[in-house]
């Protein structure tokens, strides 16, 4: 365990070393404060077009902090050639991918930390009440899905020949459940056979990110979700992750080091 | 010297040319920076945003290009003004059917899963805040910047500013901007009318408006939906002016009014039992009812 978080506590150093979060926060920030100055009939409670650009920008950075991030560490490692050196100490290859997959999860989650504090505040200052437990809902969701994309990445970094080429994948894979995942089984009923089969096939296999994307019922102040189906969410997550980091480690043990 | 020449070129050129680019009919320097940006494909967007309003309109309860939308042909925001013709059909409650598997079922529990509209409360269900139809506004007044000759973005955006808002003169700078892009247009001329009269209380500026817009209506030849929509205005002026009249005890001026309206009515027959109602409570005027038309 501790060599795990050893390893961890490396991948979120380098987090805020790099600039990616910072060049990202303060777009973020900017885009937001020049969007909040726009007069719209000198309304100053007008607040939901601002709280969804803001949550959109949010979803964003941190899809890019999080595939970027992860999609560069096991290559990076193979390039400085420290791969092999790490490996050589009591470190074993499922060790170096937990903690690998754990700092760049927690990496991830501290970058939404602050993303969602800057919302808050954001959105606070013009419709004065915090919904503190609608965006601990939200933020949680979030941060799960972004382990099921950072450990999808993961195995992607091992799969692929280069970051460039796994990190477009992931990104279209990410874009296009988030746009399509729910509809797929709906696209497939006029398909013909075996186009079908296999549309709804992918509809069963792929993890719905969608089920994470809480922004509507955050910008239009819907009520909780219940507190059984975010923890069955919760499970969900987790079961993906524990899927595609099985994968990881599997291709891994298989993998030349040098 | 050569430097020195070349910048007295360069200033000659630019003194020469800038009249002539300024005076020709493909040159977008109007200060606009959609129209500059965009060009004509701006009105794409346009619709997406008017879209966006209706869906913020239902607290993003709202149908995706994979759902049925029959029932939102017509945007409710609009239809709800009472000035559009609506051209929905179906069930709005319950678009996305039942769920199809586990994974929809369980899908439904994480985004807006009930119809309801902002100036009936939201999804609180709470009546004090229809004001927060306001949310609706950043995207019409983004529909507008980018199609002005949409006129429903002008009528929808002021009928709420004054409705919900009760935002009078921000409602009328809005109609007399679509005025302006607008000329003559029916609809914003119907809705200032309403607005003279309900906000205002200054019936006979709202009788003059209204006369105004039948002045400057028109039948259409086109799709069925373009005739239905333009008829449908012509009749609500026109009934709209018979109200009035009857309000201001003209009964001969309201009769009249309800006639024309009966020409382009989809239910004349209604229309008639009321021209029949005005004529029986007003013996000077009395006659013997026509019959109903078929």
């Amino acid at each position: 365990m501790r060599n795990i978080i050893a390893v961890a506590g490396v991948v979120i150093k380098e987090l805020y070393r790099r600039k990616d979060f910072y060049v990202l926060f303060i777009v973020t920030v900017l885009i937001c404060l020049v969007m909040a100055s726009v007069n719209i009939f000198n309304d100053d409670k007008i607040v939901r077009y601002l709280k969804e650009l803001c949550l959109l920008l949010v979803l964003v950075s941190s899809l890019v902090i999080a595939i970027s991030t992860t999609a560069r560490q096991i290559p990076a490692e193979r390039e400085n050639r420290t791969l092999l050196p790490l490996l050589a100490k009591p470190l074993s290859r499922v060790q170096l991918l937990l903690g690998k997959f754990f700092g760049c999860w927690i990496a991830c989650g501290l970058t939404l930390l602050c993303f969602y504090v800057f919302f808050g505040a954001l959105s606070a200052s013009r419709e004065h009440h915090w919904p503190l437990l609608q965006y601990f809902q939200a933020g949680m969701l979030h941060w799960f899905a972004l382990g099921i994309i950072v450990a999808m990445a993961l195995l992607g970094s091992l799969v692929f020949a280069a970051p460039s080429s796994n990190s477009t994948i992931c990104f279209v894979v990410v874009g296009g459940i988030m746009l399509v995942g729910r509809h797929l089984d709906k696209i497939a009923l006029p398909l013909p056979e075996p186009v079908r089969s296999l549309t709804m096939a992918i509809y069963y296999a792929i993890p719905h990110l969608e089920f994470f994307d809480t922004r509507d019922l955050i910008i239009h102040n819907w009520p909780l979700i219940h507190w059984n189906y975010f923890g069955l969410a919760m499970l969900y997550a987790l079961a993906y992750i524990a899927v595609f980091l099985t994968g990881a480690s599997l291709v891994f043990r298989r993998h030349a080091v040098n | 010297m050569l430097l020195v020449a070349l910048l007295v070129l360069a200033f000659g050129l630019a003194a020469d040319l800038g009249p002539q680019f300024t005076a020709w009919p493909g040159s977008r320097a109007d200060g606009d920076v959609f129209k500059i940006l965009l060009g004509d494909s701006r009105k794409l967007f346009a619709n997406e945003f008017f879209v966006k309003a209706d869906a913020y309109y239902h607290s993003g309860f709202y149908p995706t290009i994979f759902d049925n939308n029959e029932a939102f042909k017509t945007a409710h925001m609009a239809e709800d003004t009472g000035a559009v013709s609506s051209s929905n059909h179906g069930e709005e409650e319950n678009f996305m059917g039942p769920p199809r598997n586990w994974i929809d079922a369980f899908g439904r529990h994480f985004f807006p899963d009930r119809h309801t509209h902002l100036d009936q409360g939201g999804p609180g269900d709470d009546l004090s805040s229809s004001d927060e139809v306001r949310e609706i506004l950043p995207w019409l007044k983004l529909s507008t910047d980018l199609d002005p000759q949409n006129v429903q973005n002008y009528t929808v955006t002021a009928y709420w500013l004054r409705e919900r808002m009760h935002k009078t003169d921000a409602a009328y700078q809005v109609l007399l901007e679509g005025l302006q892009q607008n000329p003559g247009s029916c609809e914003i001329l119907f809705e200032l009318g309403r607005l003279y009269a309900e906000s205002d209380h200054d019936t006979n500026r709202a009788l003059n408006v209204w006369s105004a817009a039948v002045r400057n209506w028109h039948p259409v030849k086109g799709s069925d939906d373009e005739v239905i929509a333009n008829n449908f205005i012509d009749e609500k002026i026109t009934t709209q002016l018979a109200e009035t009249e009857l309000d201001l005890a003209h009964p001969q001026l309201a009769i009249e009014w309800f006639e024309k309206a009966k020409l382009v009515s989809r239910t004349p027959a209604s229309l008639q039992e009321r021209i029949d109602k005005i004529r029986r409570e007003t013996p000077a005027t009395s006659a013997p009812p026509s019959a109903a038309a078929p």
